[in-house]
């Protein structure tokens, strides 16, 4: 497959601050591209950067194959979609919707046309007389999108388009904007710091931390596979156990803490490892069974219950497991009191084993 | 794949650039190159003309050497000191007073701003006739019945520089009283919230939470009236225009009348520059705010 | 309800810390208006009335013929011609030197909030300090520098130094209120293929209608009350009111007329008290701008 967008080298900085550092990015035509991280990780200065807002201090950015480097926004062929949506306040919908179009001298039927065509799509076409104060947050955004769409473009970014939004409205978006992305076939790059969103909507993940790009793969691999102590931690609610131990050879390889150690038979190791190494064991929540089923497992054993937060359909139970901090997910119809001792047990196979000085899964 | 480089910075959004060239003329050419041309004649015997006659600090020495000039000198700070004092204190109490959710609150900042937007002149015309010994206000209270009153500060050589205060604080405490209650706005209600339920009486909670707060308006605020201080000319002009004798006279108009009446340019352009030092040494404060701040962040 | 409060709400009770408090502003109040009301009274009266020595007596015979003689007639040591000459140069220098200055600042306001270059703030830095440098500094250069242009002592020598020191206030004024909207706005603009003009026309000026507001205020009353670049700069056929209520009140020949002094003087402060007046908030937002840091 082609890629729509190549992103080489880039590096950008703010002065002394190295805001992104030799990053590079490519990006297949018709991809959903998530890039995920927490504030301040460089996640939405890359999108600009792509967007041709920010001048890049070294790189070269492709966009099907043109350099675009130096080039103007308007020149790129991309939409952008805004967090706080950015609607032009004395402008109408319409107003809104056929600026760019007139900007770059479309014929005024031809305008029509394509806002007619856009507003049938986000179901919008009442509000088209309107200013953007008379509508609501999610009726703005929908606004938003249509003005990318109007103008007919090949990558839409969008920059954490739903935080604005309450969650009820942010899921009901979030679904449709999938749904925009099945019909269009668009490259699409949405900035996101909410891994539900992350998960929800994208074909490959970028998580992005410090300028650097993580892990750049499909939602499965980085939930299963994370390959650092910090995506493991990032992906996930709630988030993994970790648990502080080494690496003991033999046949079979296990994982030895304070009290007690893991078989670690099933586990898939992707490195070689030192005898005695010093590593974090990390386990999802949800990986963690209870009861008979526990015995079965390769790990188990009886820990006693400290804090219960009820959530519905899972109960998320506080407990101690080598003297830290573990949790687990029960079904929210079992019923489970603090101090009740259960007896919990889980499989390596689904779990991450990090080096503890480089945090690398091993 | 084709590398572009990274085109010429000094031609990448040339309309901004051509846009703010207005305002690059305007620092460089007349903010930058005007003081400079100041600094650099008021070293030259100029005269009626400008001359590339260069005397050394001889100007400086006949300038402080001058009667006016040290009687101007004085003048200001006197009137300066008193202004910044009685404005602070009167501003500060009138936005504090207005602050306590009164009623008619607009009305009275209204009233007490109006002044700020009328010119020096103005000013200065009302009150030397409000001050006029013979039939203003000392007249109209004897007239009253008292007998004794006196209140003829325009004609005393001594005391002329209150009614210059009386006139410039008249037209100026209402600035300085909108720019205190613009900085307690700015303070968040949870900090009264907070005081009120430790008990602190309100007086304390002003002096010692809400002024330290504040230190960024009121510095600002002083920067402001005190580089405005230093200008003070129109007022002088057309309230005593400088009399009795010289004993109301300042320095912007000591600068004015050597410029542009006596022809004798190196004086009036040495007593700018002095001008222009003692404004550098007021903005010490708000540079010092400015930038010492910037580290912090 | 058992615990809800009953019987009537207690009623705002004056106590003497609020008494004060109205006290002190009622008394600051009439201080600030009695030079108004003398103005008022002074010009209504004749000069027999005046002669009698209350300042605070309202005009027994109410007359505006010291407003007839202010405008009309009175004498500025030279010409016997009032304040109607002045007015009309006032209103001729005011109105363009508006319009050129803000035309001027906003652009500037503009291209340093959103299209920030190398060297752009250290020129707004300089722009700011610039603001503080008194302008008896640059006044001697400043003819130099207007002769040479050709237009000191002209219509145009005027405007041309009123929108120079309108530049440093009006200039952060607009950087300021353009830098407090969105950055996105501005951007989706940018990617909706606008230019520089572009966005300054169709998306920033109509979003910024009351800063310009506030800068058309502060520039009416600021030039209106301008006295020394109008002495100096304008040349004497263009001397603004000011200037001549100034020489009006205090050319020393014949009797002096208070009447007419205080009419000529509320005639020449009468366009900024409008102003003032009519836009209240507006003018204080303005002044306030000055102090709100950069």
């Amino acid at each position: 497959m082609k890629n729509s967008i190549e992103i080489r080298d880039l590096s950008l900085n703010f002065g002394a601050v190295k805001v992104l550092t030799d990053l590079n990015l490519d990006i297949q035509d018709g991809e959903f591209l998530v890039l995920l991280g927490a504030s301040g990780c460089g996640k939405s200065t890359l999108l600009n950067c792509i967007a041709g807002l920010l001048d890049v201090s070294g790189g070269q950015i492709f966009i099907n194959g043109d350099n675009v480097t130096w080039k103007e926004p308007k020149e790129r062929g991309i939409g952008m979609v805004f967090q706080s949506y950015a609607l032009y306040p004395q402008m109408t919908v319409e107003g809104n919707l056929s600026f760019g179009l007139k900007n770059s001298k479309v014929p005024k039927d031809e305008i029509e046309k394509k806002i007619a065509h856009a507003a049938g799509i986000l179901q919008i076409e009442s509000l088209l007389k309107r200013k953007p104060g008379e509508l609501s947050g999610g009726q703005r955004q929908r606004v938003a999108i249509g003005r990318a769409l109007v103008r007919e473009v090949e990558v839409f970014l969008f920059d954490e388009p739903l935080s604005n939004l309450d969650a009820k409205l942010r899921a009901d978006l979030r679904v449709e904007i999938k749904r925009l992305h099945q019909k269009l076939k668009n490259t699409m790059i949405y900035v996101t710091h909410d891994q539900i969103e992350a998960m929800t909507l994208a074909d490959r993940i970028a998580i992005m931390k410090d300028g650097l790009v993580q892990q750049l793969d499909d939602p499965r691999t980085i939930y299963n596979n994370p390959v650092n102590k910090y995506v493991a931690g990032f992906i996930g609610s709630p988030g993994m156990n970790f648990l502080d131990g080494q690496l003991k050879a033999g046949e079979p390889a296990s994982f030895k803490m304070a009290e007690g150690s893991v078989d670690l038979t099933n586990y898939a190791f992707q490195q070689s490892f030192t005898d005695g190494q010093k590593v974090t064991f990390g386990i999802r929540p949800e990986h963690i069974v209870v009861g008979d089923e526990a015995s079965e497992m390769p790990f188990s054993q009886e820990v006693e219950v400290e804090i219960i937060e009820p959530m519905g359909s899972d109960t998320l139970v506080w407990t101690k497991l080598n003297n830290q901090d573990f949790r687990f997910m029960l079904d929210g119809q079992i019923a489970i009191n603090t101090g009740d001792k259960v007896n919990i047990g889980f499989d390596p196979k689904i779990s991450s084993i990090f080096d503890e000085a480089t945090e690398l899964r091993v | 794949m084709a590398t572009d480089a990274r085109p010429n910075t000094l031609f990448r959004n040339l309309n901004a650039k051509l846009a703010a060239l207005p305002m690059i003329l305007c620092t460089m050419l007349i903010f930058v190159g005007c003081s400079l041309w100041t600094i650099i004649y008021s070293f030259t015997s100029s005269k009626a003309l400008p001359v590339e006659k260069f005397v050394g600090f001889a100007q400086y020495e006949r300038l402080f050497n001058t009667s006016r000039w040290v009687q101007s000198v004085e003048n200001i700070m006197i009137y300066g000191i008193v202004a910044l004092i009685f404005s602070f204190v009167v501003g500060f109490i009138l936005a504090a007073f207005l602050d306590q959710k009164i009623r008619f609150e607009n009305t009275f900042r209204t009233i007490f701003l109006y002044p700020f937007a009328l010119s020096f002149i103005v000013t200065g015309v009302v009150w030397q006739w409000i001050l006029d010994p013979s039939l203003g206000l000392q007249e109209t209270m004897r007239n009253l019945g008292w007998e004794n009153f006196t209140f003829d500060l325009i004609s005393g050589k001594d005391t002329v520089i209150y009614a210059l205060l009386m006139a410039g604080l008249w037209q100026g405490t209402g600035f300085v009283m909108v720019l205190m209650l613009a900085g307690l706005r700015g303070i968040d209600d949870d900090i009264w919230k907070a005081v009120r339920i430790e008990g602190i009486p309100k007086w304390k909670t002003y002096i010692v939470v809400v002024i330290p707060m504040m230190r960024g308006v009121l510095i600002t605020t002083l920067v402001i009236v005190s580089a405005g201080i230093v200008k003070l000319y129109d007022l002088v002009v057309a309230l005593t225009n400088g009399g009795p004798g010289l004993s109301s006279e300042v320095p912007a108009k000591y600068v004015y009348d050597f410029m542009f009446s006596r022809a004798n340019i190196g004086q009036g352009l040495a007593a700018s520059t002095v001008m222009l030092a003692t404004v550098f040494i007021i903005l010490i404060p708000w540079i010092y705010l400015e930038y010492g701040n910037k580290g912090k962040k | 309800m058992m615990n809800e409060p009953y019987g009537p709400r207690p009623g705002k009770i004056l106590n003497p810390t609020r008494i004060m408090v109205y006290g002190v502003l009622i008394v600051a109040a009439i201080y600030y208006l009695l030079p108004l009301y003398i103005m008022i009274t002074t010009s209504m009266k004749g000069l027999p009335e005046i002669r009698m020595g209350n300042i605070f007596a309202l005009p027994v015979e109410v007359t505006f013929a010291p407003w007839a003689k202010a405008w009309d007639s009175a004498c500025t040591g030279l010409y016997c011609e009032g304040l109607k000459t002045g007015f009309w140069n006032s209103v001729i220098i005011t109105i363009p030197s508006v319009i050129v200055s803000i035309a001027i600042a906003s652009v500037n306001g503009y291209a340093l909030s959103n299209w920030k270059f190398k060297g752009s703030e250290v020129f707004f830095t300089i722009l700011i300090f610039g603001s503080f440098i008194p302008f008896q500094v640059m006044l001697y250069p400043l003819v130099i520098v207007t002769r040479e242009l050709g237009i000191f002592g002209s219509l145009w020598g005027i405007i041309f130094i009123h929108t120079i020191f309108g530049m440093p206030i009006l200039t952060l004024l607009f950087r300021n209120y353009f830098a407090s909207l969105p950055e996105e706005l501005f951007k989706a603009a940018r990617v909706d293929g606008a230019g520089f003009w572009g966005i300054f026309f169709k998306i920033m000026v109509p979003m910024s209608v009351p800063i310009f507001v506030v800068a058309v205020i502060l520039q009416i009353t600021g030039i209106w009350n301008d006295f020394l670049f109008g002495v100096v700069f304008a040349g004497t056929e263009n001397f603004p009111m000011t200037v001549q209520l100034n020489n009006i009140v205090n050319s020393k020949q014949g009797v002096t007329e208070y009447n007419v002094n205080m009419a000529a003087t509320i005639l020449t402060g009468a366009v900024p008290l409008i102003v003032y007046f009519l836009s209240g908030k507006y003018f204080v937002r303005g002044i306030a701008a000055g102090a709100v840091k950069g």
